[in-house]
């Protein structure tokens, strides 16, 4: 992006950069040698995306060439710059790019041949070697190489020449055939509740990967159901659109009814692991939605969030357990949510009177540190006789709710009660934030000295984002504790809070939907810090993943997934400003400065 | 915010702030109190007050006071070199890194690599001296090309953005450098080689019984702390370091390249980070990926205590929060009856930051920052 913004000022479409692409390419070969020795070709190869042809060991190298030459084809259109005509020469460029990938796994097939670094490497063996060169000979493997990652760079590159249409349709089977072959797991429980298994007995292959006539079949579908049913969703869009407000507002009212219906009765015809599976990503959900208000609204960086998980699973099972070890009164769950709420208040405000007046940035760190410090006098032999130290509080009996017991074993259950928090927190959040309380918050995110000029009262504003925060993630704790059934300090990690962190800022910051569609996306898929999710074979990948998804979407799409329209202009002030600008809506005399 | 917000003007205290004075209190009276009984304790185990609390408590003899006092300075060296780092890099830029922790992790890693490689050739008993040299060598080489590769990949593209926005991409990258160690070299823990024996034993100086090894720590982080303040404050660099870190738009008018200049900043860090990771690994003989994490925390801690952007600071307070946190589990939490004090050397090392905090934000030393990164 600077590359393109030092060259605005001729209000030219700048030629094709080769420097550009020979930097893409350098880049492709350094992420392809990495990723092959990270291990993933190996360690993820017993995954199909699609039986026999591909897996997700190969697809992890396959989607370098592709993206890059597509990402070093791709321009920023600044205002009032045309844009550059697209030609043959993108081709050869994106061919160059994944040429250049390529190279860097040939090179790397020479040295795993013919040195052993297998000493500090661990993934430098010769089943790497014999995956790369495709249990052929090493040669024909690299020739190989050269021509795919030509052959996909090409088709990068070609993304930018054809017509947008060609190119929406190409995206959508690439990703509905990649989405049908995760959702896997999913698909077959929900058809199978159904008893319409022979759907997906036809599609997949049983060990896992779509069948080769399965995707065929998915591809078909992906391009042929819009073509079909789009028109007419599109006029029911615009109809809906054109309606009066409050007619507009019944009609969204009742969709959500229906949304929340279908929800409700989906659990009835899913599995047992897939039933697990949602009612941890609604564990997620809850604490999302709580880190949304602290870090979304209010502007906070909470980095301790996890303490408030802690309290809230530890007050419950100390309230509830017959072996907690000090002080067991052994009340029923739902008197113990009460007592719970109250005291992760009173610990959110606790945590949050000292450090409120703090700048972000300490903030963050102090936070940091009463997480750890609230973790390791869980930990700790001191108050073992309230906590049990290491061997945690076991026997938490499950939420008796008269018709039956919530408790693990059955994840129906627990996912129903998920549901329900869920909706609470939803509910909260939605009217809080277009409350006068969640407008206070909004002002200090975006400036907290004018906010305060404005009348605003800081402090209590931001300790009150602290303890609605603290009591949305002490639900989940209190649920967590009910599910597991027992409670160890090491499910209270400093990792929890930052994969929370991950999905809030993945999602949108201060956007529900955002925040929602963040967490069943990454924990659904990706899986938790201790969950699996779906692609269960991605195991030690994952932190790894989550942590490359954290930086690339702070450099790019700091506003998330789903933005919050609000935040994500705070975020691209300079851009706006800058449009704004060459559009000549500002006049220079009055342009404001920028930072 | 304290200067445009006069408690006194207005006539009501608000609740928070009482409640922070009470925090205060019971911090001090806590430290009070436990000292007090920690030295009736060293007067006379017997007398009431030091029963008081906790009557089964014998209080320390000379030479252990000593050997914790030598323990944890030696580990506070080791902070004071990555705190530099953080310090450096918050004077500058004014944003923590907070993956500086893991560029430390870097260094002692490489270091665990080449000292086995040179202990697999038989080099490492018989030229320790010299192997030491080459491992430090290839540490800070390794570690300033992490950190100046991290600025130029994650930090440049953000200079302007909003201020959690770089703390947030650090928190992303200290997440991928320590999974990506996982992934390229192996979960578990990994050792160093064992160090010679006339290293390890100890020798007597100036009363204390130390262990040659934590002189050798203790050494070398006076030297890189030496040569750190030769370049910071006599040489053209470190002139341009300080003038950027005033004030970025008239360091640039200046004539300074103030790109280059930052990147020379995380070179320097960077560098101080991989020395203390040698120093990691000669201390513990192991390192595992999760390295990097604490003692990254608590460097940052030491800079604050040590005033941030105050470099003579950030190795004062690493040195202090070294010490606070060897001796206070046993000196002032034993006494209060608390059991298993070992267990929480790293809870105290987070009061710590909490306490210099909320009674000195601008730690001991004083800050060194300029307007608007104050703010």
């Amino acid at each position: 992006m600077t590359a393109t913004a030092n060259d605005a000022s001729t209000f030219e479409a700048p030629g094709l950069d080769w420097r550009r692409q020979i930097r893409f390419s350098a880049i492709g070969a350094l992420s392809c040698a990495f990723i092959a020795l990270a291990g993933m070709p190996v360690g993820l190869d017993r995954r199909s995306i699609v039986y026999p042809v591909l897996s997700l060991g190969y697809l992890s190298l396959l989607w370098v060439p592709f993206v890059l030459a597509s990402l070093a084809g791709s321009q920023v259109v600044l205002e009032g710059m045309g844009e550059r005509e697209r030609d043959t020469r993108d081709l050869a460029a994106g061919a160059l790019v994944g040429l250049g990938s390529a190279l860097g796994l040939v090179g790397l097939m020479i040295l795993v041949k013919n040195f052993n670094l297998r000493d500090p490497l661990v993934n430098w063996s010769p089943q790497l070697l014999e995956l790369l060169s495709f249990n052929r000979s090493t040669t024909l493997g690299m020739l190989l190489w050269v021509v795919l990652g030509t052959t996909l760079g090409l088709l990068g590159g070609a993304m930018h020449v054809v017509p947008a249409m060609v190119r929406a349709k190409v995206l959508t089977v690439v990703l509905s055939v990649l989405l049908v072959s995760v959702l896997q797991t999913f698909l077959t429980d929900l058809l199978e509740g159904f008893r319409l298994e022979v759907f997906t007995d036809f599609i997949y292959y049983k060990r896992g990967g779509l069948e080769i006539l399965g995707a065929l079949l998915v591809a078909v579908l992906a391009i042929a159901i819009p073509l079909l049913v789009g028109g007419r969703i599109k006029g029911l869009r615009a109809r809906v659109q054109k309606m009066p407000p409050d007619e507009r507002s019944r009609t969204n009212l009742v969709l959500l009814g229906v949304g929340a219906a279908l929800l409700l009765i989906l659990p009835f015809f899913l599995g047992k692991i897939t039933n697990e599976l949602l009612a941890n990503v609604g564990l997620f959900v809850l604490l999302a939605l709580g880190l949304n208000i602290v870090v979304g609204l209010a502007g906070i960086l909470d980095l301790g969030y996890v303490a408030f998980f802690a309290v809230g699973g530890y007050t419950t099972a100390v309230l509830t357990s017959p072996n907690s070890p000090g002080f067991s009164p052994e009340l029923p769950w739902p008197v113990a949510l009460i007592a719970v709420v109250v005291l992760t208040g009173l610990v959110g405000l606790f945590i949050g009177a000292p450090v409120i007046r703090m700048r972000g940035d300490y903030l963050a760190i102090v936070t940091l540190g009463f997480g750890e410090i609230i973790r390791l006098l869980f930990l700790s032999d001191w108050l073992s006789g309230w906590f049990g130290g290491a061997q945690g509080i076991t026997n938490i009996p499950g939420v008796d709710v008269g018709i039956g017991t919530v408790k693990g074993t059955d994840p129906r259950s627990v996912f129903l009660l998920v549901l329900i928090f869920c909706g609470i927190a939803i509910y909260v959040s939605w009217r809080l934030e277009h409350s006068r309380l969640g407008r206070a918050w909004m002002a200090i995110r975006e400036d907290e000295d004018v906010a305060e000029a404005m009348g605003v009262n800081t402090t209590s504003t931001k300790l009150m984002a602290f303890v609605v925060g603290a009591v949305l993630a002490s639900f989940s704790g209190a649920i967590f504790s009910a599910k597991v059934g027992s409670i160890f300090p090491s499910s209270f990690i400093m990792l929890v809070s930052i994969i929370i962190l991950v999905v809030v800022i993945v999602g949108g910051m201060g956007n529900i939907a955002g925040v929602i569609v963040g967490a069943v996306v990454l924990i659904g898929v990706l899986g938790g810090p201790k969950q699996p999710g779906l692609l269960q074979e991605l195991g030690q990948f994952k932190l790894l993943i989550y942590g490359a998804l954290l930086v690339w979407m702070m450099l790019k799409r700091p506003e998330g997934l789903v933005p919050n329209v609000r935040r994500s202009r705070e975020l691209h002030q300079e851009e706006f400003l800058q449009d704004a600008w060459l559009k000549g809506e500002i006049d220079e005399d009055d342009e404001e400065d920028p930072s | 915010m304290t200067t445009t917000h006069n408690a006194k003007l207005t006539s009501r205290v608000l609740w928070v702030d009482r409640f922070l004075t009470l925090i205060r209190i019971t911090f001090i009276v806590v430290i009070s109190v436990g000292l007090l009984a920690f030295i009736a304790q060293q007067i006379n185990p017997q007398n009431p007050f030091a029963q008081w609390a906790n009557p089964d408590a014998t209080g320390l003899t000379a030479p252990q006071f000593k050997g914790l006092l030598v323990t944890g300075l030696a580990q506070g060296a080791m902070y004071g070199l990555i705190a530099l780092g953080y310090s450096m890099v918050y004077g500058v830029l004014g944003f923590i890194n907070f993956a500086h922790g893991e560029v430390f992790m870097v260094g002692a890693m490489s270091g665990m690599i080449t000292s086995n490689k040179l202990a697999d050739a038989g080099l490492w008993e018989d030229a320790f001296l010299l192997c030491l040299l080459f491992i430090v060598v290839t540490s800070i080489l390794l570690s300033t090309a992490t950190a100046v590769i991290m600025e130029r990949v994650a930090y440049r593209p953000l200079r302007g953005a909003p201020r959690l926005i770089p703390l947030i991409t650090s928190i992303g990258v200290s997440f991928f450098l320590q999974n990506l160690s996982v992934v390229l070299l192996g979960p578990g823990a990994k050792s160093y080689p064992t160090l010679p024996s006339w290293l390890s034993q100890k020798r007597s100086l100036v009363g204390f019984q130390i262990e040659g090894t934590k002189l050798l720590v203790l050494l070398t982080a006076a030297v890189s702390m030496a040569g750190l303040w030769f370049l910071v404050e006599r040489t053209r660099t470190g002139k341009a370091m300080r003038a950027v870190a005033e004030d970025k738009e008239i360091a640039a008018l200046m004539g300074i390249d103030v790109n280059r200049t930052i990147v020379k900043t995380f070179a320097v860090g960077g560098a101080m980070a991989g020395v203390a990771g040698i120093l990691w690994g000669i201390l513990f003989r192991s390192v595992i990926h999760t390295t990097g994490f604490l003692p990254g925390i608590k460097a940052f801690s030491a800079a604050v205590v040590g005033g941030i952007g105050n470099l003579g600071g950030a190795m004062a307070g690493g040195l202090s929060l070294g010490a606070a946190e060897a001796t206070a589990p046993l000196v002032l939490l034993e006494p209060l009856g608390v059991d298993g004090v070992s267990q929480l050397r790293d809870a105290v090392a987070f009061a710590v930051l909490i306490f210099v905090l909320l009674v000195r934000p601008s730690g001991l030393f004083g800050e060194r920052l300029s307007e608007d990164e104050r703010a």
